[in-house]
């Protein structure tokens, strides 16, 4: 909590203030001093927004790279009320891997939509350039003491891109115990997604269509091309490899948690998580090769994983104060019934350089075991499986962060601070025999990317 | 002593993740018996009381890096909620 009594700044805030309390048809609360007895500080906070800004630049190597708007405004009200407001505005572009395998020879794919086409060249992983999206996120979260030391949350999340909707709510009570050095929660969230994907919903292992518009413009509208005969009847042979246009996913998540101050510098936190998911759980842009016995890829086909989808992890966190340094270290284990078990190591060490500013090193490591359906390819001498991916992000794989953040207090009291880590995956071969030319190109290629992030709050 | 054996396979099957789990809730539970015994006055929370020291120090940080990580990997939540949200994964 921040009860330094901050100077307002200049105009930002006073505009964000209006606009915020405009948008939720109140003004801003004035503390009523006369009938109450509550200390200066927490009179200052319930007349004033808080803000926290930030702008994140994601980019990897040769593929996807994202920018990240982010703004939340707090408020608290008389009683301990909190409500917070989070807006959050992104943006992808770049090339995501297809989980089609690289090859000895320049190989050709359509397009999701199935206008157009791209090329692969030889030995190199193919990569779908057409990705690109804009996305509109919207929180809201309301805190507040519900009975002594009970505290209840509430909150509603909608986020909608080109190509998607997410609306979830979720719900959290939290008791506290033992002169409130122990706390108990339990929380409930359940997400409702729509997913209605550029070209449509591919039926499982359907043969990837040609293209039956040579036009690169993805967005193109021109569908009364000249040779609108070639054009109908390649349209249609398209169509007979879609299942539907739109499909949905619902997520419902139980956690409990568990909070203990240990001493007076050091406090933990156990948490054990339950969540299923049900309904389309593929990704519609992804496929697999179909090899001969040379390891040549004679036909794509689009992945199949199963409808439903049960994860449970346990997450532990300890916090502990040196004379001036924070350390936070935290590891998370979780498992589900795709046979993916995963290990997760975060530490931050947070060492002051003065008295208004600090540096955190920052270091995590995770791993995770492959799904019992993924595979790199699917080879014509064996049978199609029911289920198969070929989406490194569910196989095998190790990956670490190395970070930096420095931070700072200004002269008005404000925070401004700076973040840089890198990110390396290192997909790994969970025990698969390549064939032929398959021996012969990287099939479980390393990704690199880059994190830079500058955060306000005000 | 067949159904014993076909146990026991499942068993060793899943040992590491077995201990793991077993030992996390050991501490967990060993962590709520004893904590009563646990924890500070209210006078003794300077420290405690720091920003720095909140479990979340940072919620933006959090939920930036919450969006890459469930986008780039097969796990997500443990902290907080793991759930949808985008159509990144």
């Amino acid at each position: 909590m921040q009860l330094t009594h901050k100077k307002a700044p200049i105009n930002i805030k006073a505009a964000l203030t209006i606009a915020t309390s405009a948008l939720l048809g109140t003004l801003p609360v004035i503390a009523n001093a006369a009938d109450d007895t509550t200390t200066p500080a927490k009179a200052q906070q319930e007349s004033s927004w808080d803000f926290e800004s930030a702008f994140l630049y994601y980019s990897e190597s040769d593929r996807v790279s994202a920018a990240e708007a982010v703004i939340s405004a707090q408020k608290t009200f008389e009683n301990e009320e909190v409500l917070n407001l989070k807006l959050t505005i992104d943006s992808l572009t770049g090339a995501s891997a297809t989980g089609a395998a690289a090859q000895p020879n320049v190989q050709t794919f359509t397009r999701p939509s199935g206008k157009g086409s791209y090329q692969t060249q030889a030995g190199k992983i193919p990569l779908d350039d057409t990705f690109k999206d804009t996305r509109v996120q919207l929180n809201a979260q309301w805190t507040q003491p519900l009975a002594e030391n009970y505290t209840g949350s509430a909150g509603v999340h909608i986020s909608k891109e080109y190509d998607y909707l997410s609306l979830g709510v979720n719900g959290n009570l939290a008791y506290d115990f033992n002169n409130k050095n122990s706390t108990f929660s339990v929380g409930l969230s359940y997400f409702q997604d729509t997913f209605e994907p550029e070209g449509g919903i591919p039926l499982a292992f359907a043969s990837m269509p040609s293209a039956y518009d040579d036009d690169d413009d993805e967005y193109g509208n021109d569908e009364e091309g000249e040779d609108e005969t070639v054009n109908s009847a390649g349209k249609a042979a398209f169509n007979a490899t879609r299942r539907t246009d739109s499909d949905d996913k619902t997520t419902a998540d139980i956690m409990f948690g568990f909070t203990q101050v240990i001493n007076r510098r050091m406090i933990t936190q156990f948490n054990y998580s339950y969540s299923k998911v049900d309904g389309y759980l593929n990704d519609p842009f992804k496929m697999l090769s179909l090899v001969n016995s040379e390891g040549i890829a004679q036909d794509y086909l689009y992945e199949n994983r199963p409808d439903s989808r049960v994860k449970q992890s346990i997450f532990a966190q300890t916090k502990y104060h040196f004379e001036q340094n924070v350390i936070d270290i935290s590891y998370r284990y979780m498992w589900d019934d795709w046979a993916i078990d995963s290990h997760t190591i975060d530490s931050r060490l947070r060492i002051p350089l003065s008295r208004n500013s600090y540096i955190e090193p920052h270091f995590r490591f995770y791993q995770q075991s492959a799904a019992d359906f993924y595979q790199p390819f699917l080879a014509q001498s064996n049978a199609i499986p029911e289920f198969a991916s070929a989406d490194y992000r569910i196989g095998e794989m190790s990956a670490y962060t190395l970070g930096v953040k420095y931070g700072m207090k200004l002269s008005d009291g404000n925070d401004l601070s700076f973040r840089l880590e890198y990110y390396r995956q290192e997909p790994k071969n969970p025990g698969f025999q390549a064939p032929g030319a398959l021996a012969d190109v990287d099939l479980y290629e390393s990704v690199d990317a880059i994190i830079a992030q500058v955060s306000y709050s005000f | 002593m067949k159904i014993f054996e076909v146990k026991k396979n499942y068993f060793n099957a899943d040992l590491p993740s077995q201990i793991i789990k077993c030992s996390l809730l050991s501490a967990a539970i060993i962590l709520a018996s004893g904590c009563s015994s646990l924890g500070v006055q209210p006078w003794e929370r300077d420290l405690l009381a720091k920003e720095e020291m909140a479990l979340t120090s940072s919620a933006i940080d959090s939920a930036l890096d919450d969006h890459i990580y469930f986008s780039k990997e097969a796990s997500s939540g443990g902290k907080g909620f793991g759930g949808g949200g985008c159509g990144c994964n």
